[in-house]
């Protein structure tokens, strides 16, 4: 059967659009606008999803995006509301709690087992015995959770953008048009956000059927649809409030992140619910629900009604639903409806039956409610049981309270208290920046609702100006809204506080009993607001309970933690388009048209190997072959590079480095290695001297920013007289390594490289291919090599040329990870590979590398406490030959059963055909030439051997040997 | 997110700040216990309250030593670098 109405003055859908949805099979048809919900209703079909816990069958109690019963999922996308999302021509849909559908599920006899299943069941009736404790973990798995991922998921990510604004109206209800207006009349930038696919919020349903607003509702969402200073972001949820009022607003194409001077929370409340018997059966709803129902989407929310009230909306309600047809047959006011004012006796003169200080006790029915039973009540406020009147209905509208929307209101530290006389929290100060208006703010009478819109937008306004604006905000109203315990006990329960969560009346208070009797406690105990709807519904009734329990005042027993997100955001939303910088060396091109597969370190992408052989590890060894017996060049560009200039520049090298800097001779470089106050290795690299005044020194790839930001930090803090400047990008450097180099180099270079005129450490600045550069001869891949730096814009040419000009003798770049078995065999740690968070130059076995007797380096006071304390050593280690294993990184290294150390690096070495890596053990006896035994991943023990460091040409002959035999000798 | 507003530079986000940690002036290394180095190398007063920091603006590379209420967090003063120099 068809519940759609006739025409309604304000209706949302667009009834020469005919759509066809299809949930669980089942096809549903509407009109444009139509939202998933009021799709299916209109059709007849009032249930919408299964609970959580019991399966219990559900239909729509708020209507209002934030309940958990309309929760729908389609072939890519979970968690869709169906209470608010468009409903879109040939949508496939299924509810996300069932087995086997809505209708039958396989799960729907789960609530017959309620007695079972008592808060905290997991850990009180699965925990024993034993042996139950894998099948329980795998029901418990297969019902946890909403919906079903799908695996193949498509990417579809959403961008992020920036909004500025001078006020930020969140809300676009009569407060919230209201204050966007007379901001925008004061001449601020304004954006307005609501969740709802249109502006208007309650002046559409609430007060659809008053035509004393009809004016005020043209003019407002006239100008503020027209007015040039308006943005107006429709569908669209402010999920949090940050620092310095930043705000993300999620909208359906993506995250807004608003700066706004001012924001303006027009956001009004969440209605809530009545607490009895049977209070979640499908037909059962809020009675905003029933008039969102009727007003946006001419839908008729049921033909015959009861209701139970506590303020003058309810009464509003009443009257909207006479008028569309529903009958009425009983209001049930809990308190006395005289107190209502005018709408009340209309209602009565409707001829409705009221009935003073009732509440609905119970209502029956199987799939949908069927009648609802009024008890009166007793001067506890209980129902009087034993005097029951039963009305039959398909429809029971609860309109006992409200629980104002304040999570960004508490996220941005307001002081909010608990206001008894209207019986709603309320912010009674807000912090600069930031208005709260409307019935957030405790305002009710429609007009004093735009009025106080209105005063907040003038006053935002004027503060983003920086000025402030005398205006005089409506007073709070004075009637109770919301009643203070609508909530009534059952013997039979199935009372529910949380629909998500499936929590009965006793349930809550079993758990208060038990001692969880502190709000956030009894939150996680009993999972009160902890489903889809984050006790967007529930909270409020929660406090009422455990305040009424405890004795103590609503303000005593306080609130939850309203944390960001405000509304479930999708991870694509909130993960954005993936923009990650992404460096590249200037020689990237060459790289490329040399097959080089990439890795990433940190932002840098570097050449891991050139893909040159048939495989990865064919490739690596055929480059390091050409650096032990020929010609190499690697990339170093992305080492940092930093220059310190001026009178203090030695004194300053002296400090951050380890070693004695001071005393170098120009034209010399220098190892640097880099420990924090507490001693540990932080960064290593080369110092060059040019001046006595002028340093320039690398760092690691990494540490390039770090390092530069304490050399500018530590000039500051000591006041030394020098500046330093971070050259990394404006550098570029390769390595050009291997017995030819020297042969080859001094064909393109106006530097004498003979060993007497530049040895083996030295630095000379000169030319290459006529650019200006600086050679440095290193030997960090233990071979003959000069490091080349220059202009950033003059690398691809000298790298191009060296690789044209050097390719009689087999010129191959390499990469990162032959650069790395090269230094491996030649016992040279990476720091962070070979070094960790405790790392100390002492345990890394370079204590020659520092100098002690300087006045004062970075860490020195912690060297020197430490030196004593070592309990772990580098130390290199070989497998033997023709050792079959495959050990890795972070294997670790057994002695007795106890752990005794862990591999650092660890690599095949064709040089000595043999495995062989660097390995901390934890043995201050251990020498070298004693066995390890060292894990696999398989769990086998293995044993490898202790030898001295370094692995390759111990006497460092190999640094000055050239292919030819001449050594670099002048002949 | 937090605005930094700075005399020289405006108010800038704080995404385009490094934190450099709270001002405090290293004691003289030979002229402490093992005990007070370690004290002073790994031990930070958490209590909150007005706080000199340095700051490190990424984009201009300049750093700043600022005065901010760690229980509000309020920046409260651009502080001049020399009032935190101090001699080795």
């Amino acid at each position: 059967m068809s519940y759609r109405l006739q025409e309604q003055p304000l209706e949302w859908i667009d009834r020469s659009k005919t759509i066809n949805i299809e949930v669980e099979g089942k096809p549903a048809r509407g009109f444009a606008g139509d939202t998933i919900t009021s799709a299916m209703f209109a059709n007849g079909d009032i249930h919408v999803g299964r609970s959580f816990k019991y399966h219990r069958i559900r239909g729509a109690v708020t209507f209002a995006n934030h309940d958990g019963n309309a929760l729908f999922q389609s072939s890519d996308e979970t968690d869709i509301r169906g209470d608010v999302v468009p409903a879109v021509d040939g949508m496939k849909l299924h509810a996300v709690n069932t087995i086997g559908g809505v209708q039958n599920d396989k799960f729907r006899f789960l609530g017959l087992l309620s007695r079972f299943l008592v808060v905290g069941f997991y850990y009180k009736g699965l925990f024993k015995p034993r042996f139950m404790r894998s099948f329980y973990e795998r029901v418990i798995r297969e019902s946890a959770g909403l919906g079903k991922v799908d695996l193949n998921w498509r990417n579809k990510r959403k961008s992020k953008r920036y909004g500025f604004c001078d006020v930020l109206v969140i809300g676009a209800g009569p407060a919230g048009l209201s204050a966007a207006k007379a901001a925008a009349e004061a001449g601020a930038q304004v954006m307005l956000v609501d969740e709802n696919a249109h502006i208007g919020g309650t002046l559409d349903y609430q007060y659809a059927n008053d035509d004393s607003v009809s004016a005020a509702r043209k003019e407002l969402k006239e100008y503020v649809l027209n007015s040039d200073n308006i943005e107006v972001q429709t569908s669209a949820v402010a999920l949090g409030w940050y620092s310095d009022n930043w705000v993300p607003v999620n909208t359906p194409t993506g995250i807004i992140k608003v700066r706004a001077k001012q924001v303006v929370m027009a956001t009004g409340l969440f209605e809530q619910p009545s607490i009895f018997h049977y209070n979640d059966l499908p037909g059962v709803m809020m009675a905003s629900a029933a008039q969102r129902m009727i007003a946006r989407y001419a839908v008729k929310p049921a033909e015959v009604a009861a209701m139970v009230v506590a303020n003058e909306d309810g009464y509003r309600a009443a009257l909207d639903l006479l008028k569309a047809g529903v009958k009425i047959n009983a209001i049930a006011d809990l308190e006395d409806h005289e107190t209502r004012g005018d709408l009340a006796k209309q209602v009565k003169a409707q001829g409705v039956q009221i009935y003073d200080r009732h509440a609905i006790y119970e209502v029956e029915g199987k799939k949908r409610v069927t009648s609802a039973t009024l008890c009166p009540l007793d001067s506890n406020g209980e129902c009087d049981s034993t005097r029951k009147t039963t009305v039959p209905c398909d429809g029971v509208f609860m309109s006992v309270g409200w629980a104002p929307v304040t999570h960004l209101l508490f996220q941005c530290k307001s002081d909010i208290k608990y206001n008894a006389e209207i019986g709603q929290f309320r912010a009674e100060s807000m912090p600069e920046g930031m208005f709260a208006a409307g019935r957030v703010n405790g305002v009710f009478d429609i007009n004093d609702q735009m009025a106080d819109g209105a005063g907040a937008g003038q006053q935002a306004a004027a503060a983003a100006k920086g000025e402030t604006a005398d205006v005089q905000r409506p007073a709070l109203t004075t009637i109770r809204q919301s009643h203070e315990y609508p909530i009534f006990r059952h013997p039979k329960h199935k009372n529910f506080i949380d629909f998500d969560e499936d929590i009965q009346l006793k349930d809550y208070i079993n758990a208060a009993k038990e001692g969880f009797d502190n709000i956030e406690l009894i939150k996680r105990f009993s999972t009160n607001g902890m489903g889809p709807s984050q006790g967007k519904h529930s909270n409020m009734n929660g406090i009422r309970i455990l305040s009424k329990f405890t004795g103590k005042s609503i303000d005593e027993t306080g609130t939850t933690t309203a944390r960001p997100m405000f509304h479930p955001t999708p991870i694509q939303h909130l993960g954005g388009r993936r923009f990650r910088a992404e460096r590249v060396s200037p020689m990237q091109q060459s790289h490329v048209d040399n097959k080089a597969v990439f890795m990433e370190a940190g932002a840098w992408l570097r050449p891991e190997y050139y893909d040159t052989e048939p495989t990865r590890l064919e490739s690596i060894h055929a480059e390091a072959k050409a650096v032990r017996t020929g010609l190499g060049i690697i990339d170093v560009s992305t080492l940092g590079k930093i220059e310190i200039f001026g009178p203090d520049a030695a004194e300053m090298m002296d400090r951050i480095c380890t070693m004695r800097m001071s005393n170098m001779v120009i034209g010399k470089t220098r190892y640097a290695l880099v420990v924090d106050e507490a001693g540990v290795i932080t960064d290593d690299g080369v110092v060059v001297r040019y001046a006595d005044d002028h340093f320039y020194y690398t760092t690691t790839s990494g540490s390039a920013d770090p390092a530069f930001r304490t050399v500018q930090k530590q000039i500051l803090e000591w006041g030394l007289k020098c500046e330093a400047v971070n050259r990394t990008a404006q550098l570029a450097a390769m390595n050009l390594a291997g017995p030819e180099a020297r042969n080859k180099l001094a064909q393109f270079t106006d530097i004498d490289l003979s060993e007497e005129a530049f040895p083996y450490l030295g630095a000379r600045t000169g030319h290459v291919f006529g650019k200006p550069v600086t050679l440095a001869r290193v030997g960090f891949v233990g071979e003959l090599g000069y490091e080349i730096h220059c202009l950033a814009g003059d690398a691809a040419e000298i790298w191009n040329n060296l690789l044209k000009e050097c390719a009689d003798v087999n010129i191959r770049p390499f990469g990162v990870e032959c650069q790395r078995l090269l230094r491996l065999e030649k016992g040279h740690v990476i720091v962070t590979q070979d070094t960790d968070g405790l790392t100390n130059p002492w345990e890394a076995g370079m204590p020659w590398a520092v100098h002690m007797k300087k006045d004062f380096f970075i860490g020195q006071r912690s060297l020197e406490i430490l030196k004593p304390l070592q309990s772990r050593t580098l130390h290199g280690f070989m497998f033997p030959e023709g050792f079959k294993g495959e050990p890795k990184e972070c294997h670790l290294l057994i002695k007795d059963g106890e752990l005794n150390g862990r591999i650092t690096s660890v690599s095949f070495s064709p040089t000595f055909n043999r495995w062989l890596g660097l390995a901390y053990v934890d043995d201050m006896e251990a020498k070298i030439g004693d066995g390890v035994q060292i894990r696999l991943d398989d769990g086998t023990l293995v044993e490898a051997e202790l030898v001295s460091l370094p692995f390759y040409d111990p006497e460092g002959k190999r640094q000055t040997c050239d292919v030819d035999g001449t050594d670099g000798k002048v002949a | 997110m937090k605005l930094i507003d700075c005399p020289y530079i405006g108010a800038r986000p704080q995404s385009e700040f490094v934190y450099g940690h709270e001002v405090r002036e290293m004691p003289k290394p030979s002229e402490v216990t093992d005990k007070e180095w370690a004290e002073y190398v790994f031990c930070r007063h958490g209590a909150p309250g007005v706080k000199k920091e340095w700051w490190h603006h990424v984009p201009s590379g300049i750093w700043f030593v600022f005065e901010r209420d760690t229980l509000t967090d309020k920046f409260i003063r651009l502080v001049d670098i020399a009032e935190v120099q101090y001699e080795l």
